[in-house]
């Protein structure tokens, strides 16, 4: 089964790029080929590169592949709830990257994870920092997270779906602090998220995927205002917006179906089973992605 | 991984072909559990030499007359011959007839003492469930007190209280049987106490249950149509590693020289009777050994097996 | 931590309180008087027996009855062996130590067996590595630990000559010597216990480490840049040991069990043989007083199995 297929995604140095689509779309997937860690076997990169400043990961060994996790690329994952190790305290696990990567001491690594605590808004730092993850809140254990993601000043974090397992208005906390970390320590970020209302707080260029392809990409002013593809177009209709919403009558829109099985794509355009603009054309052969205008590109014959 | 993403079923009727086609015709759980079955091999070798142990036991004396307990001195301790395929013993005994025999009780035993633990088990675990609140709580207790007990020295202490007594009452054979089964099956149903109760927990807020209590069903009923046959499969699993265990237990204590009397040849017995001549005759200790080691082996296999089939999510 | 040790003994206490109403009962509901032996010995004078008889209030009502089992039992007065004419704590406290040395030594060769064998499989599911390793823990656990004696016996002892088959007491050597005829004496017991035991955790490790090496936390490791070896001895070992802690603590009084056999079958001087050959000599004081002390050593291990889950699971001890 082929998850990911034909994805290419550019980050520039301090760029923050969302990555959106239905769940099950090969966006979790595609952020975790991206520190190797899909376990191999059953996963298998079967072609393509992924390039990290020059440099190709995909042949990299397991050694050097190490050397750039957390150090080079932090990641921060979907379930606050269960990506902590409930055994050790938070400091242990934030001070664990440090003494790997920075060679700290113990004390040393405990000092920086204490801080860290604090760049994340954790209040009562220097007492929290000896908590293990059970005592702390969704939200608060996805800032911990966040501080261990950071912990080493990565080039890169990749954030997947950081806030889809947290209450509202926590959400909104956590994406204000990774905009936050950003502004303050300079990284680029790619965000990957099935919200078009986070996207557009955020982001400055988006990845539309779909079905294990990427169907559009542009900045993200762009995308809004002249989105191209009818699978873009009906994720951005399903953005509940006040201002409509004042008109009565306009209902929120969902796009009619559910992402198809990818142990069997259906011929041609993958979306093509749930467009309502599809024609013959659309099912007979896969539509490559083209330029329609500067940095816009789409993967639609319409 | 196969499967595992359902086909789409597309609200609009759009077709997708391909992955609806790949779509199992719906089979009845019996026949999915046997399909899972099969694919343990080392559960189904198991199964068939088991299989083949059992018939052995059951009909075996009938095809290798050889009484099991003619004296021959002439013969005493021999290795297997054509005419002893499996040795004799101190007394020039038969020892495959002995074995035979002996294999029905051994057998007996754990079946019966299977039996005794699923019943106090299922009782206890469905009056837990049902009730709930203290009643639970008290009997949840007992059974976490049973699991802390040490069974073979309470097991010896039963027995050794108890044997006489019911000798008098019922005779030596019939006697030490019960007893056996009685104090093993006792000392065994705290797993499956445990399993029904859990099953009772899960299933109580299922929405068919609720259905068919909806429905007016009462309780006994929804316990005996909906909740007990749900909780088949583990118990399955759970009876059939029990046997194993009960045929050990028996083992053990004849070994001990505290099961059967010296003239029911229980494999147990044979092995204690075999382990003072072991450097003369050690195929006298080999056989009934071997005997209860495959019969256990293939047993615990069985079991592994029908987890597989009937329980697929737990592990241990 | 210190709240959560005090539950624990807690606990501990009533289900030492239930394992003795039911060794009570057992003995209670027993038909016969367990002092009709006495009446019937010769070498026990009448008096000596109505004596013992009002000593222990046999006419009284059950509980009290009960309370004065057990309070005699708490006290250690647990009577007098009438075979080994020595009180029956005597007896028990110079066979105890032997019985604790084989358990505990046949422990530490389980675990040496199960976490590497356990770990290493888990790691490598399906692979032929876990397939052998899986076929070998099965028969492992299908060998019943009377076999596998005879077995070793018969190997190591008649075949090769190289290890005693009977456990000595009094070794005729001093030094070096006295030790090393103690370990090659050792070594069949705490083996057949061991390789037991070892095989049935071996897969409580297989499956418990199975189950954390998905989680999320893992991939988190990972995610660090740590090497898988860390990844696994810290992050998953650690985890996986939780609910291992609980089946090994399920596991001992099949121990115990086993202990009597193997010290039966190598003669091993223990209280596991003590209670054997006090059946077949119809001691009921040392039978009695064997089973309590098996009950306790349980209840004992238990609760240390409670301590080290604690220890082990932040979670638990801070509730």
């Amino acid at each position: 089964m082929r998850a990911v297929d034909g994805v290419d995604i550019r980050i520039g140095a301090g760029e923050t790029v969302c990555v959106v689509g239905e769940s099950g779309c090969g966006k979790t997937v595609t952020a975790m080929t991206v520190l190797k860690l899909i376990a191999m076997p059953p996963g298998k990169i079967v072609a393509g590169r992924i390039l990290w400043r020059g440099r190709d990961l995909v042949p990299l060994d397991t050694d050097s592949m190490r050397k750039i996790r957390a150090r080079e690329i932090g990641i921060v994952f979907q379930e606050p709830m269960t990506s902590l190790n409930p055994v050790f305290t938070v400091g242990e696990q934030i001070a664990e990257v440090l003494r790997l990567h920075e060679g700290l001491s113990r004390r040393a690594a405990l000092d920086r994870a204490t801080e860290m605590l604090r760049l994340v808004h954790i209040p009562n730092p220097q007492r929290r920092v000896h908590d293990y993850p059970h005592q702390f809140s969704g939200g608060m254990r996805q800032r911990v997270m966040i501080a261990m993601a950071l912990a080493c000043n990565p080039k890169l974090v990749i954030a997947d779906e950081p806030t889809t397992a947290l209450d509202v208005t926590i959400q909104a906390q956590i994406l204000d602090l990774i905009a936050e970390m950003k502004e303050r320590l300079g990284m680029a970020v790619m965000l990957i998220t099935h919200a078009m209302g986070v996207v557009a707080e955020v982001a400055q260029r988006v990845v539309v995927m779909y079905a294990g392809k990427v169907v559009e990409e542009a900045p993200v002013g762009e995308l809004f205002a002249n989105p191209r593809h009818p699978y873009t177009q009906g994720l951005i209709r399903s953005i509940p917006r006040l201002d409509r919403a004042g008109a009565g009558k306009a209902r929120l829109e969902a796009i009619p179906g559910t992402v198809p099985s990818l142990l069997a794509p259906p011929p041609g355009c993958r979306f093509a089973p749930r467009c309502r603009h599809a024609t013959e054309a659309c099912r007979a052969a896969e539509p490559p992605l083209r330029e329609v205008a500067p940095g816009h590109k789409v993967a639609c014959i319409l | 991984m196969a499967g595992s993403i359902p086909a789409s079923a597309t609200a609009d009727g759009a077709p997708v072909p391909a992955a609806a086609a790949a779509q199992r015709p719906l089979v009845s759980p019996w026949a999915e559990a046997w399909r899972r079955f099969r694919k343990h091999r080392l559960a189904v070798v198991s199964a068939v030499i088991l299989a083949f142990i059992i018939l052995a036991v059951l009909f075996g004396p009938f095809i290798w007359t050889v009484p099991i307990n003619e004296i021959d001195f002439r013969a005493r301790l021999q290795g297997p011959s054509w005419d002893h395929p499996l040795g004799t013993d101190d007394l020039g005994q038969d020892l495959l007839a002995r074995m035979l025999y002996g294999g029905r009780i051994s057998l007996a035993v754990g079946f019966a003492a299977m039996l005794v633990a699923v019943l106090i088990g299922t009782t206890v675990g469905a009056v837990a469930g049902i009730a709930s609140g203290p009643v639970d709580a008290a009997l949840m207790w007992v059974t976490d007190l049973f699991l802390s007990l040490p069974e073979l020295p309470l097991l010896l202490l039963v027995i050794y209280l108890f044997r006489e007594p019911l000798r008098a009452l019922v005779g030596p054979e019939m006697g030490i049987f019960i007893l056996i089964v009685a104090v093993i099956g006792g000392f065994r149903w705290m797993p499956v106490a445990r399993l029904v109760r859990a099953q009772f927990f899960s299933l109580r807020e299922k929405e068919f249950v609720e259905a068919a209590r909806a429905l007016g069903a009462s309780t006994p009923r929804l316990v005996v149509r909906h909740i007990l046959p749900n909780a088949l499969g583990p118990v399955i699993v759970a009876a059939t590693i029990d046997i194993a265990a009960a045929i050990i237990a028996e083992s053990t204590l004849s070994f001990l020289g505290l099961g059967f009397p010296p003239d029911v040849p229980t494999w147990g017995r044979l092995l204690y009777d075999a382990k003072d001549q072991l450097d003369y005759a050690p195929h006298w200790a080999l056989f009934p050994g071997l005997a209860i080691f495959l019969t256990v082996l293939t047993i615990n296999f069985v079991g592994d097996g029908l987890r597989d089939a009937l329980d697929p999510r737990r592990v241990v | 931590m210190t709240q959560y040790l005090i539950r624990r003994l807690l606990i501990a206490i009533p289900s030492l309180l239930g394992i003795s109403v039911i060794l009570f009962t057992v003995l209670a509901l027993a038909p016969g008087d367990p002092f009709e032996e006495l009446a019937t010995n010769p070498a026990v004078p009448p008096e000596v027996r109505l004596q013992l008889r009002a000593s222990l209030g046999l006419d009284d009502p059950i509980h009290v009855r009960y309370i004065a089992w057990l309070t005699a039992m708490l006290r250690g007065e647990w009577g007098f062996s009438f075979v080994s004419r020595v009180d029956v704590d005597q007896l028990i406290l110079q066979r105890l130590p032997t019985t604790l040395i084989v358990i505990g030594s046949s422990q530490i060769v389980a675990l040496a067996i199960a976490l590497p064998v356990g770990i290493l499989a888990a790691t490598r599911p399906y692979s032929l590595f876990d397939k052998i390793a899986n076929t070998l823990a099965f028969v492992g656990f299908s060998l019943p630990t009377f076999f596998t004696g005879l077995l070793f016996i018969l190997f190591f002892s008649i075949y090769l000559d190289w290890l005693p088959f009977v456990y000595r007491t009094e070794i005729n050597a001093t030094g070096f010597a006295w030790f090393w005829e103690h370990v090659k004496q050792t070594i069949m017991p705490v083996m057949v216990l061991g390789l037991f035991q070892g095989a049935a955790w071996t897969r409580f490790v297989r499956s418990a480490v199975l189950d954390v090496i998905r989680l999320d936390y893992v991939t988190t490791a990972r995610a660090k840049g740590l090497p898988e070896r860390v990844v696994i001895t810290k992050h998953v070992v650690r985890n996986a040991m939780i609910p291992v802690v609980t089946l090994v603590a399920l596991q001992m009084p099949i121990v115990f069990g086993g202990a009597i056999v193997t010290e039966q079958i190598f003669r091993v001087p223990g209280i596991g043989s003590l209670l054997i050959s006090a059946i077949l000599a119809n001691d009921t004081p040392v039978i009695m007083a064997v089973t309590f002390v098996f009950a306790c050593l349980v209840v004992f291990f238990n609760l240390v199995a409670d301590i080290l889950y604690g220890w082990l699971d932040p979670r638990i001890s801070y509730r």
